[in-house]
């Protein structure tokens, strides 16, 4: 099998998913002959024209918004917002208008759309270029929310984001784009509420989420070298959320520790611990579980107070030791 | 008005009876109110029936709209049945939207109704978005987007005229300007004369029009619709009326006068077509009584449709949230 990045499976599965389906497009900021912010659509605008490569003005209300209505209408848009920031720019549109107008109006309307953002830090773009707001969508009734860690996993996932009859919320990790993988030249599809063992190990869970799920798989071998050894499950969507595989991990393992680079106050960790709590897993605990997530503080731009906001692998062995006491 | 623009005379029974279902409809909508039949809260279209009678005159049911805040009217004018419409307001099974939705989000989206709206301005890019679909799928239809003066003051609105703008899209801004946005008044939060001068900024015509004249609505949407068929792109109409009763149903009316009350409910767009209808010889006044009277009637049979059905089943309470 090939290797190629996390960027190009991105593109691959959008050009896939245009050539199988007329009714899919795509609309964002700068996509067109830029080629987008992160270079995920580069080479889409001389394949598939101006017409369903839409360029549009820096309007994220009227994208999120146009994208609701060309979605209730028969199309099956794929929108670009170009930091996931500016999702809060957008934010009427996502959450009261498409997350809510399938319920709404009784169940007579399907809102079939994609809205693709890049999250998360470690890029020194400080406070408004470098959030993890997923757990804000992932609250939200209606909206379904996908955080993918690999060029397989994104690949798979997004083709299923933009065959789903729902809004679907599709978190791209700004530095995951240029992380390889081995991807399927062919088609294949992940379907969303599906959670991947990354590891398997028989001492403690920890689940973690986009980019902490590399820092898990390191923060693993590590200690693997102590003989702990690690089980590192990414849920990849969070809406709907893979609650068993997530039950059945810590009921092996006897100790689960979370993982996320968002704050941690209010964070979607928070929820996963709640599941784990509330399910029969809770017998099997040998410790009380701990929650590794981002400082709870606006990103700082200087990369030596950045790397104290962000999770690092050391964070993370350190909670592991702390759990297996 | 030009000629081809005017509405032919055998339309005018059918429209005429639609306004009084309107009227009907929400007046009664206001007395259940009063007496507590009603719970939540809604928002009334009386006076403002020309806007959504005569815009909605030629559409049919691959056309669509969206609605505002205040929807009850433009969802009777494209043609919804007002048993299901006074079902969802009762929040009865029955509904539209199953007692889900109620007075702010009644849609059809199989007629083209897009649904009234809770957020001000919230409609206005899913039109933009409908009107993409129309032209991305090279169907031969038109969206109007309805919206009131308040809504012009929101980004919503500025970023969907735009975008509509710069892609030609086919869909018709229509804004209601019933002189108030809650107490607002229209004269406190602008600072020019005319909403409709604002189409200028983005480079499409605006129009102002007597609002609670059921020809001059009709005769200007239509050039509207023929433009953005054409492929011309959106126009915004700015439709000058009135909304007789409060903002919502807590409102005390503090804001404005009797006197302007009055003033405006002499220019009450339904006896102004009767009046038309009588001099101009085509009906007479025991014929104008008959349609009133049917469309009370409908309204009567609405409510006794909806009082008899089902409550919703809190089973079902999860249904719907996903496809």
């Amino acid at each position: 099998m090939r290797t190629i990045t996390y960027r190009e499976a991105v593109r691959e599965a959008i050009r896939e998913e245009m050539n199988r389906d007329p009714n899919v497009y795509m609309m964002g900021e700068d996509i067109g002959v830029y080629g987008g912010a992160f270079g995920v659509s580069r080479g889409l605008l001389e394949e598939f024209g101006p017409e369903r490569i839409r360029d549009t003005p820096i309007s994220e209300a009227a994208i999120v918004g146009a994208a609701a209505g060309s979605a209730v209408t028969g199309m099956r848009p794929i929108a670009e917002l170009q930091f996931s920031d500016f999702i809060t720019i957008g934010m009427d549109q996502l959450v009261n208008q498409a997350a809510k107008m399938r319920y709404m109006f009784g169940g007579k309307a399907k809102v079939p759309m994609v809205v693709r953002t890049p999250s998360g830090g470690g890029t020194g773009a400080a406070a408004q270029h470098s959030q993890s707001l997923e757990a804000w969508v992932a609250h939200v009734p209606g909206l379904k929310v996908v955080q993918p860690s690999t060029a397989y996993d994104v690949k798979g996932l997004l083709k299923a984001a933009v065959r789903d009859d729902n809004p679907v919320v599709f978190y791209e990790h700004k530095l995951l784009y240029n992380t390889k993988g081995r991807v399927p030249e062919e088609d294949y599809v992940i379907p969303l509420g599906k959670a991947d063992v990354k590891r398997e190990g028989r001492d403690v869970t920890v689940v973690a989420t986009a980019m902490m799920v590399h820092k898990a798989l390191k923060a693993a071998e590590t200690l693997e070298k102590e003989g702990i050894s690690v089980e590192v499950v990414d849920p990849r969507t969070l809406v709907p959320l893979d609650k068993e595989t997530i039950v059945q991990s810590v009921i092996k393992t006897g100790r689960c520790v979370v993982v996320h680079e968002a704050v941690k106050r209010g964070g979607y960790g928070g929820e996963i611990v709640s599941t784990i709590v509330e399910s029969e897993a809770f017998d099997y605990l040998d410790a009380p579980i701990q929650r590794v997530a981002g400082r709870e503080v606006p990103m700082p731009f200087s990369t030596h107070l950045e790397q104290y906001v962000i999770p690092s692998e050391d964070n993370i062995v350190a909670a592991i030791r702390d759990v297996m006491v | 008005m030009k000629a081809q623009s005017a509405l032919p005379d055998e339309r005018l029974p059918e429209l005429l009876e639609q306004m009084w279902l309107i009227r009907y409809f929400d007046e009664k909508i206001d007395e259940m109110f009063a007496k507590g039949l009603i719970h939540g809260t809604t928002h009334l279209y009386v006076g403002q029936e020309a806007v959504a009678v005569g815009a909605c005159a030629d559409l049919t049911d691959d056309d669509y709209i969206t609605s505002t805040h205040r929807g009850h009217g433009h969802c009777i004018a494209k043609g919804a049945d007002v048993n299901k419409m006074m079902a969802e307001i009762l929040g009865k099974e029955t509904g539209y939207c199953k007692g889900k939705g109620g007075s702010m989000h009644i849609a059809d989206v199989s007629t083209g109704n897009l649904g009234a709206n809770g957020i001000v301005g919230g409609g206005i890019p899913i039109a933009t978005g409908a009107a993409l679909t129309l032209h991305m799928q090279k169907r031969d239809n038109v969206v109007l987007c309805f919206f009131g003066d308040g809504a012009a003051n929101e980004g919503s609105f500025h970023e969907s005229l735009n975008l509509a703008a710069i892609w030609k899209l086919p869909v018709v801004f229509i804004c209601e300007n019933n002189q108030y946005g809650m107490s607002g008044s229209v004269k406190d939060m602008f600072a020019i004369a005319d909403i409709a001068e604002r189409g200028a900024a983005y480079g499409i015509p605006g129009t102002v029009v007597d609002g609670n004249d059921l020809f001059d609505v009709y005769a200007s949407v239509k050039e509207a619709i023929a433009r953005a068929k054409a492929g011309e792109g959106p126009t915004l109409i700015e439709c000058k009326t009135y909304r007789w009763k409060g903002h919502s149903k807590s409102d005390a009316k503090k804001y404005r006068t009797r006197e302007e009350e009055k003033e405006w409910r002499a220019k009450d767009p339904i006896r102004r077509l009767e009046t038309h209808l009588k001099e101009s010889g085509q009906m007479e006044e025991g014929d104008l009584r008959r349609i009133e009277s049917a469309a009370q009637q409908k309204i009567e049979d609405a409510v006794k449709f909806a009082e008899e059905s089902e409550r919703p089943n809190p089973e079902e309470i999860e249904q719907d949230v996903y496809a």
